[in-house]
């Protein structure tokens, strides 16, 4: 076994949502300039500009990126050899979410009672997090500050088989031209497909923590993925829903098996402002 | 260059808005999202003071991040403005003349829009620490205990915002997918 202090988990939290919410990830800034250069709309042109703009006085200030700082939802991938010592670990994980959104100027979006009182929890607090035990004495964590602008346009589907690979694509489109500017274009199409109806969800909201221009390992998913993309891009919406061929900079797909009675479909958008950051203990 | 408007609009510039059209908001803008709307649309109901005279105002549906000592305001972008489509054309009906947000609106909202003369702007989502430089003023003047959510008052100077919706049923989101669109 070793040891992991519950202090480290607090402060490396703290580091993770601090720097996710100043610095747009590299891959995803590669893609707003290359979108830039590429775009074939003026306005959507200078929408990139401006996004670029936006994510140099961000760094520049360590001003947040965006005022929506998001729910913080973490991911841990918890070595089974690892001991957590010195407190208890989600104890740990919601001190480094308030701390960081208290001393980093960011926006507590938390509300408690979400059907009726709707009082902020005034920290960001609760984190919301998922725990997956995997080999080894490492423990990885991943912060990923959550807008409320894309989430909102998240969508479940319960296809079932007949539905088949077009059914997929129709369903797609169809989500991502429906939600139109609301979720931030350019965004990134976060796709889980199989599994049951809370595993699909899970698996189109990590498909978004994958670095923009990487595909599935499975050619076919990858072959997918490609062909939505294209797809996506002629729907005509382009940044911030002013027009243009950037409507999306990635589809990402997920796919775990599914029941015979069914094929779940989850869509998860991510916004352009697609924070998140990792780290290894 | 952009055309340049002092607040608050006038019958004349909204009669000249075109759907598309770029311009740069100078004066004082209001600050409302959900929990402020909310209150308002209570007040209004029950005849209580409103936090601002709504009366040929414009509203931007933002809630900032917190300002930095020595700054105005924190990140300070558009939320969605679909949320507060249920109350808007009740402020429209007392006044309100312009909005800020992003986004597109229900046809409710757009009838309202023609029928009172008001204009649906879009600033550009997650831009927040960007817009923030083109903010002056900030100050709390209602429901404080909101938080993030509290009605503000804001002066700012050459504001980029776009006309998404003008008083002639011009649709930018529609028309921009329109001309990008294809059909394969």
């Amino acid at each position: 076994m070793r040891d992991i202090d519950a202090k480290e988990v607090t402060n490396t939290v703290t580091r993770l949502f601090l720097e996710a919410n100043y610095y747009l990830p590299d891959d995803v800034l590669e893609a707003l300039k290359k979108a830039g250069d590429t775009e074939e709309s003026p306005a959507g042109k200078e929408v990139l500009a401006q996004l670029v703009k936006n994510v140099d006085i961000a760094a520049k200030d360590q001003i947040a990126l965006c005022q929506d700082c998001g729910a913080a939802v973490v991911f841990l991938e918890l070595g089974q050899e690892v001991h957590v010592v010195g407190g208890d670990l989600t104890n740990a994980i919601n001190e480094g979410v308030r701390v960081a959104y208290e001393k980093g100027y960011l926006r507590k979006s938390m509300v408690k009672q979400p059907f009726s009182a709707r009082a902020n929890t005034k920290d960001n607090t609760p984190a919301i997090i998922y725990t997956e035990i995997v080999p080894g004495d490492k423990l990885k964590i991943t912060a990923v500050p959550k807008g409320g602008g894309a989430e909102n346009m998240s969508r479940l589907v319960m296809l079932t088989p007949s539905a088949g690979r077009q059914g997929i694509i129709d369903n797609v489109l169809k989500i991502v031209d429906e939600a139109g500017s609301n979720p931030c274009p350019p965004i990134i199409v976060g796709v889980g497909i199989g599994g049951t109806a809370e595993k699909t969800m899970m698996l189109a909201k990590k498909s978004l923590l994958r670095k923009v221009g990487e595909h599935n390992a499975d050619p076919e998913v990858a072959d997918l993925e490609k062909e939505l993309l294209e797809k996506v891009n002629k729907l005509g919406i382009g940044p911030m829903g002013y027009g243009g061929r950037t409507t999306a900079l990635a589809v990402n797909i997920e796919v775990f098996p599914a029941h015979i009675a069914g094929m779940p479909l989850a869509i998860n958008l991510n916004c352009h402002s697609a924070r998140h950051k990792e780290a290894v203990i | 260059m952009p055309e340049v408007i002092n607040l608050p609009l006038s019958e004349k510039i909204i009669t000249e808005l075109k759907a598309g059209d770029n311009v740069l908001l100078n004066g004082v803008i209001y600050v409302a999202r959900d929990a402020a709307h909310k209150r308002i649309i209570e007040a209004l109901e029950k005849g209580q003071p409103l936090p601002f005279d709504l009366k040929g105002q414009t509203i931007y549906y933002m809630g900032p991040a917190p300002a930095k000592p020595g700054t105005v305001i924190g990140s300070a972008g558009p939320t969605s403005s679909y949320r507060m489509d249920v109350y808007a054309p009740r402020l429209m009906a007392v006044g309100l003349k312009g909005m800020i947000g992003k986004g597109q609106r229900t046809p409710s909202v757009l009838d309202a829009m023609k029928k009172y003369r008001a204009v649906y702007f879009a600033a550009i989502g997650g831009t927040g620490a960007l817009l923030s430089k083109s903010i002056k003023k900030a100050e709390v003047i209602a429901y404080e205990e909101l938080g993030a959510e509290a009605v503000r008052k804001l002066e700012v100077a050459n504001f980029p915002v776009t006309v998404i919706n003008d008083i002639y049923g011009g649709d930018l989101y529609q028309q921009g997918k329109a001309q990008y669109k294809i059909i394969s």
